[in-house]
């Protein structure tokens, strides 16, 4: 087995390498064969890692030593855990799917073979971060998935617009990167080693300013993959791509990385409670910050991307409550509805012809029936209507918080996931019900996808229902005899204990739920179907309506805060600091000799008169001097 | 047996006096494959030490003609060795007029970068250092650009004066070893200064090899040179010849007068503001040669940081960046070449889009611009991580200034390829004409070390390691005996 993991990561590379440099002269299928069999294959092994896991334990497979120097050791090895086996799963399975749904939706495309072998990339680099057993290696996927973020949502590369919003994805990651970096710098001096096991044995109750600091820094990495306040401006940006790209970056792979690896270091971050209160709070704020903005966009897939921002929030709420295993949970859950709904966006897009706005969108129910049922359920599933995923994993969430730090994180929450409800709501009716908005001609070329877009769909639907039941509930397992697989696989992650919610606090929260999603339901149905009201146009908004529709101005004001001073004294400093002092001493000293010789010159006369008398009163100079003396 | 280094390109370039026309091509081309053949095969034999050759020269003044190979100098050797036949193949895309002068410039300036890298004498380092200078000159002055005779004078009058401070640092070094004085370089290394006369030898020989590399803030004749030589010279001058500075420092500095704390802490200071300064700079250019000229400056300001920390992963790093460096940079620049003779300009803002038309381009000056950002698996991150590494123990906070490298080069290097690769096509970019079978291969060739040496660094450091920890002793050893 330990040999056969290597595959896994390596799959998708040879997908990579094969349709990289041969794809342009292959056929499509054999491109789209090449790209989902490798990572199928590297699902499958996946499967069997995790039962290995199940059976036998945690496990490890070094590949080759990849660097040693002194005490620092670094190894490609893989680390084949309960939390690794979990993720591995998570990206592989998913991104099979994607690859699938990519066959159909980028059909089309010129560059259809380029960007299966991005997509490989992509999973390969999530995989080695995943998998890597020290913190170098999961830096290496790290950077990798950032690289492949910015390959991939650049993909039209004639569009300079999305150029920029890939560079943006790119730099912003590589300002959480130098967090990270730091962080494990950190790491290797305060405990000799950049090894899971062996930082995570020496790092064992300990604590203090140290732990504290490499938390946060670690953190800040996160916060520029998992899309957190201030680093998260990249991720609305990053539907500039393919739509799948979306699904891959929002769902399976790049913005779990953040979770992720909190929950890998969650030794280190259970020794900090200033560091878990940190985070609880951006999560917090984020989470609510993030889903005001969604309430007023009318971009389909960027009222997506701003709730997968609001959601991460969520998680890192959970993690800095030290619900580990929670916001594992939650991850997976997210995973299986949000893949739905960008993938489900994608399917109306490709309908409408590349349209995104939703103001002119309306009736689609009718012309796409599986991509609306199945984009139903992963609204019903993310604005949590019981028993779908959605509800089961951000009840707990809100458990953990309620019983973890106290009612002003648990309540405002709660008003998060009112808003939740409300944005996803407005989406779905705004898109498919009520009459059709668009052009004739988009009318008539409404059609459902093809199978290979429509069966991810089916699969990712049936999975958004049941996936809560990793997690079930007590008042589920009491009624159901049920119980939470979750909790029982990740005791690796419980270093901080678990908390249980009395069956009461559940039963309150889940017919709270039940009936405060319904008045939303009906609130916003009567708003935009009934009453037929249709969102303003950006300019016609006022007040805090406009505030939100323009997302608090926040790209403007990074804009005037950081990229303009930086670029006006990049311009300073070339044209004054290094063009007229630094330079500007350099030819002074230069001038200073030249000047200097000029003035000598006239000693250098060539009259022998001149020099004779000088040698004589030097001579006498010496001996008057040496008199003295 | 050493000697061979320096003799092979030496007698091809005194060859050059009699051919003429094409063939010169083909005998620099073929003299400086059989130099790297040679080092290829004195690496894999594992058996270098035999080479060294110790021969009188001065003997009266203690001057020997004494070359040392040891891991440090043949990775230098195999740097300069491997670049040269691949400058030498880019200078292909220029018909040079009088071709015999440029190649045997060429050839005579492999000849001496060799020897400045293998001598183990202060003199015959010094007067190997003052020969790579000449033909370099020539090159930048022949066939510079339009501004090229006020900028090789500046570039020379610049360069000679470090070279003169650092002649008086050796010759001073030289007047304190014991009995009639000799110039071998343990010799220097066993000279004890006191503090003040430690001083100036560090700032002397610091500044000499500052200016050659450059670490701030004596920059400034470098991305004017840069920008006006040939790009062949440019390709010479980043990818080789500045390593004779960050060498010069690891070999003769640092042993000599390891004592200077202050003074390392100021030059530490200069190299990371460098870093960063150079970087911010580059972010506004839109030169596509001087903006990799001024990301030179910073790429080299953080090796000179991290090799001044004295520790293994900072002499490490130090080396396989300079490898990597030069690797890069000089890919870099034949990507510039390539463009600019196709579409006559460098300017960013007129480019655009050639990805469209040249595919084969695309994808490899992506990989080495990815080389040049640091990405991991590719060479430049490993340097990168170690020589930040390095920097973090002397002091976090200058590893967290310095590590705004990070940040910043990934801003102007996407800019640059973003500007000149992606977006939409104009008149003077539809037609871009994609790499012909010699520029692939030479790209080919470059992407391809990028990648192995950024998945399987550790023959780098296995193979300097020994001389490695031979300096850190020497060094250390050193440091003990003046705390005493």
């Amino acid at each position: 087995m330990e040999s056969l993991i290597l595959f896994i990561p390596l799959l998708p590379l040879i997908g990579f390498a094969i349709n990289g440099i041969l794809g342009k002269n292959l056929s499509k299928t054999i491109v789209g064969i090449i790209g989902s069999g490798s990572v199928l294959g590297a699902f499958i092994l996946s499967v069997f890692a995790f039962f290995q896991v199940l059976d036998a334990g945690s496990f490890q497979a070094v590949a080759f030593k990849w660097l040693e120097i002194g005490s620092l050791k670094v190894d490609v090895g893989f680390q084949i855990d309960q939390l690794s086996a979990m993720m591995m799963m998570i990206i592989t399975g998913i991104g099979f799917l994607i690859h699938i749904y990519s066959i159909g939706y980028m059909h089309e495309d010129a560059g259809f073979y380029k960007f299966f072998a991005y997509l490989n990339l992509f999973i390969f680099s999530m995989l080695l971060l995943v998998m890597g057993n020290n913190y170098i290696l999961l830096f290496f996927g790290w950077e990798g998935v950032g690289l492949c973020s910015y390959l991939l949502i650049g993909f039209w590369y004639q569009n300079a617009e999305f150029g920029k919003a890939a560079r943006k994805a790119f730099i912003m990651n590589r300002i959480g990167d130098l967090g990270l970096l730091l962080g494990i710098f950190f790491i290797f001096q305060t405990f000799g080693s950049v090894s899971f096991n062996e930082v995570f044995t020496a790092a064992s109750g300990t604590g203090g300013t140290v732990i504290t600091i490499i938390c946060v820094l670690l953190f800040i990495g996160a916060m520029g993959k998992s899309a957190q306040i201030p680093l998260y401006t990249w991720l609305p940006d990053a539907m500039a791509g393919p739509t799948p790209v979306s699904a891959l970056i929002h769902a399976a792979t790049m913005v779990t990385a953040g979770i992720y690896l909190v929950c890998r270091s969650s030794v280190l971050f259970a020794a900090s409670p200033e560091a878990s209160q940190f985070i609880m709070y951006i999560g917090l704020f984020t989470a609510l910050f993030a889903a005001t903005i969604g309430l007023k966009q009318n971009d389909i897939k960027k009222v997506l991307a701003y709730s997968t921002v609001s959601q991460l929030g969520f998680m890192f709420v959970s993690l800095g409550v030290g619900a580990y295993s929670t916001a594992m949970f939650h991850v997976t859950t997210h995973a299986f509805f949000k893949a739905l709904l960008f993938l489900g966006s994608g399917s109306v897009i490709h309908a409408m012809g590349g349209e995104q706005d939703i103001r002119k969108m309306g009736g689609l129910k009718k012309s796409l029936p599986i991509t609306h049922i199945t984009f139903l359920i992963g609204t019903l599933a993310i604005a949590g209507i019981p028993p779908l995923s959605g509800f089961i994993s951000k009840d707990e969430i809100l458990a953990k918080v309620y019983y973890g730090t106290g009612s002003l994180p648990f309540i405002l929450l709660c008003i998060t996931a009112v808003l939740t409800a409300t944005y996803m709501f407005r989406l779905y009716f705004l898109t498919f019900l009520g009459d059709f908005r668009g052009t004739h001609d988009q009318k008539h070329h409404l059609h459902e996808s093809p199978k290979t877009m429509t069966i991810p769909l089916i699969i990712l639907a049936i999975l958004s229902v049941i996936g809560g039941f990793l997690g079930t509930p007590e008042w589920m397992n009491h009624i159901l005899g049920t119980e939470h697989i979750l909790d029982k696989y990740l005791s690796l992650l419980h270093n901080k204990g678990i908390i249980h919610p009395s069956e009461i606090f559940e039963y309150v929260v889940l017919f709270v739920s039940i009936i405060v999603v319904a008045i939303i339901w009906f609130t916003v149905k009567s708003f935009y179907i009934s009453k037929k009201q249709l969102p303003e146009n950006d300019e016609d908004e006022k007040g805090f309506a406009k505030l939100l529709s323009k997302k608090y101005y926040i790209d403007e004001i990074y804009n005037t805060l950081f990229v303009k001073p930086i670029e006006a004294i990049s311009e300073f400093t070339h044209n004054f600091i290094d063009k007229m002092l630094v330079d500007g001493g350099v030819n002074l000293f230069g001038s200073g000799v030249k000047e200097g010789g000029k003035t000598l010159r006239w000693l250098q006369s060539g009259k022998l008169e001149y020099y004779i008398m000088g040698m004589v009163v030097g001579l006498l100079l010496i001996l008057v001097f040496n008199f003295i003396k | 047996m050493a000697i061979l280094f320096i003799l092979i390109p030496f007698i091809s370039a005194l060859l050059m006096l009699i051919i003429k026309g094409n063939t010169t091509k083909t005998i620099a081309i073929g003299s400086s494959a059989i130099n790297l053949a040679l080092t290829v095969a004195l690496i894999l034999s594992n058996n270098y030490e035999n080479w060294n050759t110790n021969l009188d020269w001065i003997p009266s003044l203690g001057i020997g003609f004494s070359l040392t190979v040891d891991g440090l100098s043949l990775l230098m050797i195999l740097l300069t060795n491997f670049l040269l036949p691949i400058i030498i193949g880019t200078s292909f895309n220029h018909n040079y007029d009088n071709p015999s002068l440029f190649y045997g410039l060429v050839l005579s300036m492999q000849a001496a970068l060799c020897g400045v890298f293998l001598a183990s004498d202060g003199m015959l380092f010094y007067m190997f250092w003052e020969l790579a200078l000449i033909p370099i000159w020539f090159i930048c002055a022949i066939w510079g650009g339009e501004n090229r005779i006020a900028i090789t004078l500046k570039f020379f009058i610049y360069t000679f004066s470090g070279s003169l401070l650092m002649l008086v640092a050796l010759v001073f070094m030289y007047l304190q070893t014991p009995g009639s004085h000799s110039f071998a370089i343990q010799d220097l290394y066993n000279v004890t200064l006191n503090k003040d006369a430690a001083n100036w030898i560090f700032w002397f020989m610091f500044i000499g090899f500052a200016i050659k590399m450059p670490v701030f803030p004596f920059h400034t004749w470098q991305p004017d040179t840069y920008t006006n030589a040939p790009s062949n010279g440019t390709m010479l001058l980043s990818g080789v010849m500045l390593k004779m500075g960050i060498y010069g420092v690891m070999r003769w500095l640092l042993p000599m007068v390891p004592e200077v704390i202050n003074g390392r802490n100021i030059a530490i200071t200069l190299s990371v503001i460098g870093v960063v300064y150079a970087a911010i700079i580059a972010i506004k250019q839109t030169d596509l040669k001087r903006i990799i000229a001024y990301s030179s400056i910073s790429h080299v300001g953080l090796i000179s940081a991290g090799i001044l920390t004295l520790t293994p992963n900072g002499f490490q790093g130090g080396i396989i960046q300079m490898l990597s460096h030069g690797i890069n940079v000089v890919g870099l620049f034949f990507v510039v070449d390539i463009i600019e003779k196709r579409v006559k300009t460098r300017e960013l803002k007129e480019l655009g889009g050639i990805a469209k038309s040249a595919p084969k381009l695309a994808i490899l000056f992506m990989i080495i611009m990815l080389g040049a950002v640091a990405v991991p698996l590719t060479n430049g991150f490993v340097g990168e991580f170690l020589l930040l590494n390095a920097i973090f123990d002397y002091g976090a906070s200058t590893a967290a200034i310095a590590g705004l490298t990070i940040i910043f080069c990934a801003v102007y290097m996407l800019r640059i390829y973003q500007f000149s690769m992606f977006g939409k096509t104009n008149e003077k970019t539809q037609n871009f004409e994609d790499l012909n079978s010699r520029e692939f291969m030479i790209l080919a060739i470059i992407a391809v070390a990028v990648l192995v040496i950024g998945v399987y660094p550790q023959f780098v450091f296995d193979l300097a390691s020994p001389a490695v920890n031979h300096l850190l002793e020497q060094i250390n050893g050193s440091n003990l005996s003046s705390i005493k």
